[in-house]
């Protein structure tokens, strides 16, 4: 699904990365780790196109990343949270996961400012009418009559189903009763599902995220595992940078190690806790203390 | 110093001043958008205004309505104004969006530094005034009155026309409908998502170059519209008329604190509104050092302005 070919990445003179190699395999969840300054989270901005890469290439199902335009690459299928939250502070929950949402509509600015794209609606899908008498249910009875004949057009349609979906995602993740509330205000924790919740809503193929479970304790840790699993059960592959060895252990199918910019080995939880390198490089203790 | 006078007029000087207020308010919008989303002074932007007063006397000349003529129905009225403010609009829009395309757009690209941005806009400014003083031979263009100021009802003793209540009036229409566009909308949503966190708006999709073609197109219609308040209020322009509109625009912005789209019509409003009283106190020509006084104490006690910068915010 996505290859990583060789890639370096130099700063100035700062090797970044230096020619790491891998692939993340269709509906797997892949963990990243590495000590701090491994070069972790310069891969993940390589692969969304944040930092561009000095030699080699990114392929996402087949098609060259590197160069695109960041919206463009998000449109292609690659979506990612932060180390470091970095959520829409003004704006609600919902909100913000509305703005990932609308990275999938398909109607144009100039179609949404006409809305002559008409689709005919189905009978619940009418505006009700709720008023009991008067103006106002004359109104709402104009309107339910007029989508009758001349349908909703297609903007409407999608915003609809772009809030039914973003509420579904909040409801995923756990945050829905908490929909309307900025997002400056909501805990930590609430941050940090929301922007998994944002993330999904650009409907990605792959899901990066990066340490979701940074400053969580055991059992939100726990429930967040939970997180994890269910969506990729729902056939999105995810690719995982953490921290906490018994996090990656628990949950991924496969492993990348990286020191200093390079991979230092590959493989499933249990050959990567066996190899000498790892546990010299990374672990820095002998790995069944990990 | 004349403070009687002012208390003697206060409702009325309160209503003319209004009246300006709307049209800076108006104008202060496209300063705030772009500042909103790029931190950048489009200092062009009273040349965005020029055009569209200009505009408007080409529109009305072409439907009939040149120096001289008679006075039109008000059925004649409403259709002038609406024809003015769909041409100013769109000549207004389109020059922003020509501003932001020459002027601004190859700088992003190369990621220049914020000075190199207002150089660029001052350019910008300078080359539209002078273009379009070198094509009308800096000769001012007089347009017939559209509308004859007529009483309809007073308030505390001050006078209100047909034409103050129908400037206040449209002036605030257009905020209704810009502030729930950005608030309301799909396009909203992005423009306040860029203004909030541009990386992280990008990388969620959001096509940022869209949404700075919007906000220029936003503002510089928005600007196109109050040229026809304008034209309809003054009944003259010429090649510099953007010049001390947009200064008083931008500190209507920053009075409001830029980049807060309550904050323009607000810092319009009491920028209209103070100048005049101004005006009262110390006469007519000390009406701009009153406005600009204004903003340098307000600015010392609130530097972000009466309600802040954000654009990003609900509120916004």
């Amino acid at each position: 699904m996505l290859e990583v070919d060789n890639v370096t990445i130099r700063f100035g003179g700062v090797v970044a990365l230096d020619g790491v190699d891998f692939v993340v395999r269709e509906g797997e969840i892949l963990g990243l780790i590495g000590p701090n300054g491994a070069g972790k989270t310069t891969c993940f901005n390589a692969i969304t196109g944040v930092a561009k890469p000095t030699k080699g290439a990114i392929r996402f199902n087949g098609e060259s990343v590197a160069g695109r335009k960041r919206y463009k690459i998000t449109r292609l299928g690659i979506a990612r949270t932060f180390q470091n939250i970095r959520l829409f502070p003004e704006m609600t929950a919902l909100e913000n996961v509305l703005v990932g949402a609308d990275a999938r509509h398909k109607t144009s600015v100039v179609g949404a400012l006409l809305r002559v794209y008409r689709v005919p609606v189905k009978r619940h899908e009418l505006a009700e009418v709720t008023a009991t008498g008067g103006l106002a249910r004359l109104a709402q009875q104009a309107r339910r009559t007029g989508q009758r004949f001349f349908g909703l057009s297609r903007h409407t349609l999608e915003e609809r189903a772009a809030r039914a979906k973003a509420t579904e995602l909040l409801r995923l993740v756990g945050i829905d009763v908490r929909a309307g509330e900025l997002a400056r205000n909501l805990s930590y924790g609430e941050q940090r599902r929301l922007e998994i919740a944002r993330a999904l809503a650009t409907e990605p193929g792959l899901l990066c995220l990066d340490e979701p479970a940074a400053g969580f304790n055991p059992a939100e840790k726990e429930e967040l595992l939970a997180l994890i699993r269910k969506i990729r059960d729902t056939g999105v592959t995810v690719l995982l940078i953490e921290h906490d060895m018994r996090l990656v252990m628990g949950v991924t199918d496969r492993i990348v190690v990286m020191e200093f910019g390079k991979k230092i080995a590959e493989g499933t939880p249990a050959e990567v806790r066996e190899n000498p390198k790892v546990i010299a490089a990374y672990l820095g203790v002998p790995a069944d203390a990990a | 110093m004349n403070f009687q006078f002012v208390l003697d007029n206060l409702a009325a000087l309160t209503v003319t001043g209004l009246t300006q207020g709307s049209i800076y308010a108006l104008v202060a919008l496209g300063y705030t958008l772009v500042y909103g989303v790029l931190r950048l002074i489009n200092f062009a932007h009273s040349e965005v205004f020029m055009i569209g007063t200009f505009t408007t006397t080409i529109i009305w000349a072409a439907l009939g309505f040149g120096v001289g003529a008679a006075a039109p129905s008000t059925l004649g009225v409403l259709g002038l104004i609406l024809a003015a403010v769909l041409a100013a609009g769109a000549a207004s829009g389109a020059t922003a969006l020509v501003v932001e395309r020459v002027a601004y757009r190859p700088l992003r690209k190369r990621n220049a530094p914020p000075l190199i941005f207002l150089i660029s806009a001052i350019g910008a400014s300078v080359a539209l005034m002078e273009a379009a003083g070198a094509i009308t031979n800096r000769q001012p263009r007089g347009m017939p009155s559209l509308v004859f100021p007529k009483v309809q009802f007073s308030i505390f003793g001050a006078d209100v026309t047909n034409l103050q209540l129908g400037i206040i009036f449209s002036a605030l229409l257009m905020w209704v409908g810009l502030d729930t566009f950005i608030n309301r909308s799909r396009l909203g949503r992005g423009v306040r998502a860029v203004a909030q966190n541009p990386e992280v708006a990008a990388l969620m999709g959001v096509n940022k170059d869209r949404v700075i073609m919007l906000i220029f197109i936003l503002g510089g219609a928005m600007a196109g519209a109050a040229s026809v308040l304008y034209d309809v209020k003054v009944g003259l322009t010429t090649y510099s008329v953007g010049f001390l509109i947009g200064i008083k625009a931008f500190t209507a912005a920053v009075l409001g604190g830029i980049g807060n789209l309550r904050g323009a019509l607000l810092g319009g409003l009491l920028l209209g509104v103070v100048e005049n009283y101004g005006a009262g106190v110390f006469g007519n020509q000390w009406m701009d050092v009153v406005a600009f006084l204004v903003l340098v104490v307000v600015l010392l006690f609130r530097p972000n302005g009466l309600l802040g910068e954000s654009l990003g915010r609900a509120r916004a």
